[in-house]
C-alpha cells in the first residue's frame, strides 16, 4: 500500500494531468446534449451581468445601424397600418393575454452577446424568466428568424443561434409551398442550406424560402432569405439549395421572443401522432 | 510587483481581452486568436507543475464559462499546462536558466517564439479537432488551426515589445 502511495506521489504531475483531462472531456461530451448543460453557461447571472456592463459602451457605436433597423421595421408597421381591420396591435410586453384569441405574443428583448464564429453559436438576451420567457419559445427580428431559447435565468436567457450546425428549421419555398429543412453548414454566416426538395419541383435562383409554420416554434410565413445557387448532388435524389439570409447574425441588436399561446395543444396532438404510429 | 498580485491581475485581463475583444474577431470565419494560452506560458518556470496544471484549468474553464464552450478551452489549456516543462526542456538553453520568467526579454526573441509557436500550434490544433469533432474536413480544420496560430503568435509577440517590456 505505501508503494501505492509513493507511486501515486512520485507521478502526480501525470494522474492530475489525466484527471483534469477526463473533467474537461466529461465537461464538453455532457455539454453537447445541450439539455444537459443547465448550469454553467453565459445566460448565468454573472456573465450575463459583465456582457451587458459591457454592451452599454459598444451599443453606442452600433446606434447608426440600429437607427436604419428601426426605421425600416416602422415602415414595413406603417404600412400595414394602411390596411384596415386585418391587423390588430398586440402589445409589446403586456402580458395577460394567456386565453386571448391571439396565438402569438411577441417580447422585444436586446442582445447582450453573440456570435457567429463558431460551429455551434449561441446568443444572450437581456430578459429571461421574469419577463415570461421560456425554453423552446422562438427568437425572430425583423429581417427573420433568430433562434430559439435554450435556457433562462431570471432576467438573462440563452438563445441557439439559427448558426448553430445541431439545429435547423423547417421552411419552405414560399412560390409553392414545398417544405424542407434549414440546416447552416458552420462555413459562412450569411448562407444556409434547405434540403430534402425533391427534384421535380422548379426550384430558380431569386426565390423566397419563408418559414413553413410546422413546429410550435415560429408562426408560418416569417421571410429567411432567397435561393442564391440550385444544384443537383450525383447519387441523391434531393437539390442541394443554397439560401442567403435576410437576416445578418453580425449586426445583431433587438429581437423578439414568440410565446406560442397554443404550443401545448400542438404539442399533445403531435405526440399522440406519434403515438399512434407506434414510435416511442 | 509582487507575484501574488500580478498574476491574479493578469489572469483577469487575459480573461476580459479574449470574451470582449478577441472572441469577436473571426475573419472570414478562419482565424480566432486565443491570446489567453499567454497567462500559462508566462508562468514562473519555476513554479510546481500540479500549480500550473491547476492554474491552466481554472483559466480554460473560466474561458468556457463565458463563450458556451463547456470543457473545450479547459481540456485545451490543461494540455498546454501540461506539456509547457517538457517544451522547454526540449528547446532549452543556458539563457532561460538565468531568469525565472520566461517573457521574451528575458529569454530572447529565437526561444520565446519557438516555444510560444510549438505550444500555441498544439493548443490551437487539439481546440480545432475537439471543436469539430470529426476527420471530415481535415484539411480545413488544419488551415484553420496553422493561420489562426500564426495570428495568436503575432499578437502574442507584439504584445511582448508593447505591454510587457519592463
Amino acid at each position: 500500500m505505501r508503494d501505492l502511495y509513493r507511486f501515486i506521489l512520485r507521478n502526480h504531475v501525470i494522474f492530475l494531468f489525466v484527471l483534469l483531462e477526463i473533467i474537461s472531456l466529461v465537461f464538453v461530451f455532457n455539454y453537447n446534449n445541450y439539455q444537459k448543460s443547465r448550469f454553467l453557461n453565459s445566460s448565468s447571472q454573472f456573465t450575463g451581468n459583465v456582457y451587458n456592463r459591457y454592451n452599454r459602451v459598444t451599443e453606442y457605436f452600433r446606434l447608426s445601424t440600429v437607427n436604419r433597423q428601426l426605421a425600416e421595421e416602422n415602415a414595413r408597421l406603417r404600412k400595414l397600418v394602411g390596411i384596415p381591420k386585418t391587423v390588430r396591435f398586440i402589445p409589446d410586453t403586456l402580458r395577460g393575454y394567456q386565453n386571448s384569441e391571439f396565438q402569438y405574443i411577441y417580447i422585444s428583448a436586446k442582445v447582450v452577446s453573440n456570435s457567429v464564429n463558431r460551429l455551434q453559436n449561441y446568443i444572450t438576451l437581456n430578459k429571461g424568466s421574469k419577463d415570461g420567457i421560456k425554453p423552446e419559445m422562438g427568437v425572430i427580428c425583423a429581417d427573420g428568424v433568430v433562434g430559439m431559447v435554450t435556457n433562462v435565468t431570471p432576467s438573462y436567457s440563452s438563445v441557439m443561434s439559427l448558426l448553430n450546425v445541431r439545429w435547423n428549421i423547417s421552411a419552405k419555398i414560399a412560390r409553392n409551398n414545398y417544405f424542407g429543412t434549414l440546416s447552416w453548414d458552420g462555413k459562412d454566416s450569411r448562407k444556409v442550406y434547405l434540403s430534402d426538395i425533391p427534384f421535380h419541383v422548379n426550384v430558380f435562383p431569386g426565390d423566397t424560402i419563408i418559414t413553413s409554420g410546422f413546429s410550435a416554434t415560429f408562426p408560418e410565413g416569417i421571410p429567411l432569405g432567397t435561393i442564391e445557387t440550385v444544384d443537383k448532388e450525383g447519387g441523391s435524389s434531393f437539390y442541394t439549395i443554397a439560401v442567403k439570409l435576410f437576416l445578418d447574425f453580425n449586426a445583431l441588436s433587438w429581437v423578439e421572443v414568440i410565446e406560442n399561446n397554443r404550443n401545448k395543444e400542438l404539442e399533445l396532438i403531435l405526440k399522440r401522432n406519434s403515438n399512434d404510429e407506434g414510435l416511442d | 510587483m509582487k507575484a501574488w498580485i500580478k498574476y491574479p491581475l493578469m489572469f483577469a485581463a487575459f480573461v476580459l481581452l479574449q470574451v470582449l475583444i478577441l472572441n469577436q474577431i473571426h475573419l472570414g470565419g478562419f482565424l480566432n486568436p486565443y491570446i489567453y494560452v499567454l497567462f500559462i506560458l508566462l508562468l514562473p518556470i519555476s513554479m510546481p507543475r500540479y500549480q500550473v496544471l491547476l492554474l491552466s484549468f481554472l483559466l480554460g474553464i473560466t474561458i468556457d464559462w463565458f463563450s458556451n464552450t463547456l470543457g473545450l478551452h479547459a481540456a485545451s489549456a490543461v494540455l498546454i499546462g501540461f506539456l509547457r516543462s517538457p517544451v522547454m526542456a526540449l528547446i532549452s538553453v543556458r539563457e532561460i536558466e538565468q531568469s525565472d520568467y520566461p517573457g521574451l526579454k528575458q529569454t530572447g526573441i529565437k526561444w520565446f517564439l519557438t516555444y510560444v509557436a510549438v505550444l500555441v500550434f498544439i493548443h490551437h490544433f487539439f481546440l480545432f479537432y475537439l471543436e469539430v469533432f470529426s476527420f471530415v474536413g481535415f484539411f480545413r480544420t488544419l488551415l484553420r488551426s496553422m493561420l489562426s496560430t500564426v495570428f495568436s503568435v503575432l499578437v502574442i509577440v507584439l504584445s511582448q515589445y508593447l505591454v510587457f517590456r519592463k
